[in-house]
């Protein structure tokens, strides 16, 4: 995917400055053994892979990064975390790479995977807590999968595990707080280095 | 001597994971545990808002264990999810700038001073006393413990990275049989089964094949999500596995429960999709 590479100094790879920043790895530290491609069960999947994403995070190839399915497609089991002999927390990687796409407003690569994020997310800032039929609704009707898991549906209800009405927190104030500052201080101390080229 | 925590169930004990709290709840009280639910708690963000925003993913559990450490009680943690969120935000609150940011989230002070346990270390520990009335003699279990209980293991400080052992000592203390394989830490598929179900399906199934392989009958585990991919997708495996055959999936919970003298019912072993008594009926345990 990748033919021609440019090489970018330090202080002009943003790239690597935020993930730096916001994951507190050292990213120069990544030799390139591989055990973390090795060991991770959803890399049979990915376009690049986690050391390949690890070697396109130092050289500052974040326009080539941010197009791909892999950081979407990593389902945080740490396993790549637990195994680097450098003691990097490659997952930490990952978080950091999902949360520029989104500051950046970048569309996914793999939408279902950032919708369930984003729906899962406005639940628990509506409620407080997950409703998981709520989840599931939400999610087909937005996710052009309208029939998803559905034929588990009759089974779950006869269960008694999927409540119709949602759970909630009562202190909902609170918990609307803690989103709206988080998000303002994040995006005040986001730095230079997120922002599209034009 | 009663020891007393704040409980903190997370949403999917209260909904789909219901059996897993009702038989932690019966458990802990007959061990003497006790355990009071946290008030007015909120959601720990779970898989999503780590994923998408560090300050939130630290800030929504931070509210919980503020909650907890007004009361001066330690956290007692079931889902293997919330144990590693909550556990999370405690190790890297240790940091003092991440914690001002955090309080100025929360709009209160919250110092950081509160423990968190999951309830494996609680009931598997030495000061626990559950009393086994009913040996589960002749039953061979695979103990699963998934990734995000034991890793990172400075983090979670609870067990074995690869081959964990708590789990497998509790069931054994049941008299129960566990095997030796090796996918105890193996991720079943994570937060991906409403977006990448056949991602689920697939690692789902080379655990249960592997357990199945290695001679054990069920699989035990520790947390609401794993159960969920384990347990409700097995139709889904069948159909996409030729060969492939069903196999219970149980809490430890409700295992301890069984072997304490609680029926199947006060267990709600019946609340699996993937029939979960017949093993148990075979073995005369109920």
């Amino acid at each position: 995917m990748i033919n021609t590479v440019t090489i970018l100094p330090a202080a002009k790879n943003d790239l690597r400055s935020f993930v730096e920043k916001t994951s507190g790895q050292k990213l120069l530290r990544c030799y390139q053994c591989g055990k973390c491609t090795a060991g991770c069960p959803t890399a049979y999947l990915w376009d690049l892979t986690p050391r390949q994403v690890m070697r396109a995070v130092q050289l500052g190839l974040k326009e080539e990064l941010m197009r791909t399915h892999s950081y979407w497609l990593c389902v945080f089991c740490q396993t790549c975390s637990a195994r680097c002999p450098q003691e990097i927390d490659i997952a930490a990687v990952m978080d950091s790479l999902r949360h520029l796409a989104i500051l950046e407003k970048r569309a996914p690569a793999e939408k279902e995977v950032a919708l369930f994020h984003r729906h899962f997310l406005r639940l628990v800032h509506r409620f407080g807590k997950v409703w998981e039929v709520g989840l599931g609704g939400l999610y087909n009707l937005t996710s052009g999968h309208p029939l998803a898991n559905t034929s588990l549906l009759p089974a779950m209800f006869a269960r008694g595990k999927l409540p119709l009405l949602p759970h909630t927190t009562h202190n909902m104030e609170e918990i609307r707080n803690i989103f709206k500052r988080a998000e303002e201080l994040e995006r005040k101390s986001a730095g230079p280095e997120t922002g599209r080229k034009a | 001597m009663a020891v007393s925590y704040a409980y903190y169930p997370g949403c999917t004990l209260k909904t789909s994971a219901r059996e897993f709290d009702e038989s932690t709840l019966k458990v802990c009280k007959a061990a003497g545990i006790e355990l009071t639910e946290l008030a007015d708690w909120n959601c720990c963000g779970a898989s999503s808002a780590h994923s998408v925003s560090p300050l939130l993913g630290l800030s929504l559990p931070a509210r919980d264990l503020q909650t907890a450490e007004a009361l001066g009680k330690p956290v007692a943690v079931a889902c293997a999810m919330c144990f590693h969120r909550l556990k999370h935000a405690s190790h890297a609150l240790g940091d003092a700038a991440k914690l001002k940011q955090v309080n100025q989230v929360l709009g209160k002070e919250f110092r950081n001073t509160v423990k968190v346990e999951h309830l494996l270390t609680i009931l598997g520990s030495n000061g626990s006393s559950y009393q086994v009335t009913k040996k589960l003699e002749g039953l061979k279990a695979a103990s699963y413990y998934g990734c995000v209980l034991v890793r990172p293991k400075e983090v979670m400080e609870l067990d074995d990275e690869d081959n964990p052992q708590l789990m497998d000592r509790i069931v054994a203390s049941l008299g129960a049989e566990t095997v030796e394989w090796d996918f105890k830490t193996e991720c079943c598929g994570a937060s991906l089964p409403l977006s990448k179900p056949e991602v689920v399906v697939n690692l789902s199934h080379k655990i249960l094949r592997q357990a199945r392989q290695r001679g054990a009958e069920c699989v035990v585990v520790a947390c609401p999500m794993c159960h969920s991919n384990l347990d409700i997708r097995q139709k889904a495996m069948k159909a996409a596995y030729p060969g492939f055959q069903e196999m219970p999936v149980y809490y430890f919970t409700q295992l301890m429960g069984l072997a304490m003298g609680f029926s199947a019912a006060e267990m709600h072993i019946d609340k699996h999709l993937t029939d979960g008594l017949s093993l148990l009926k075979s073995k005369g345990f109920i």
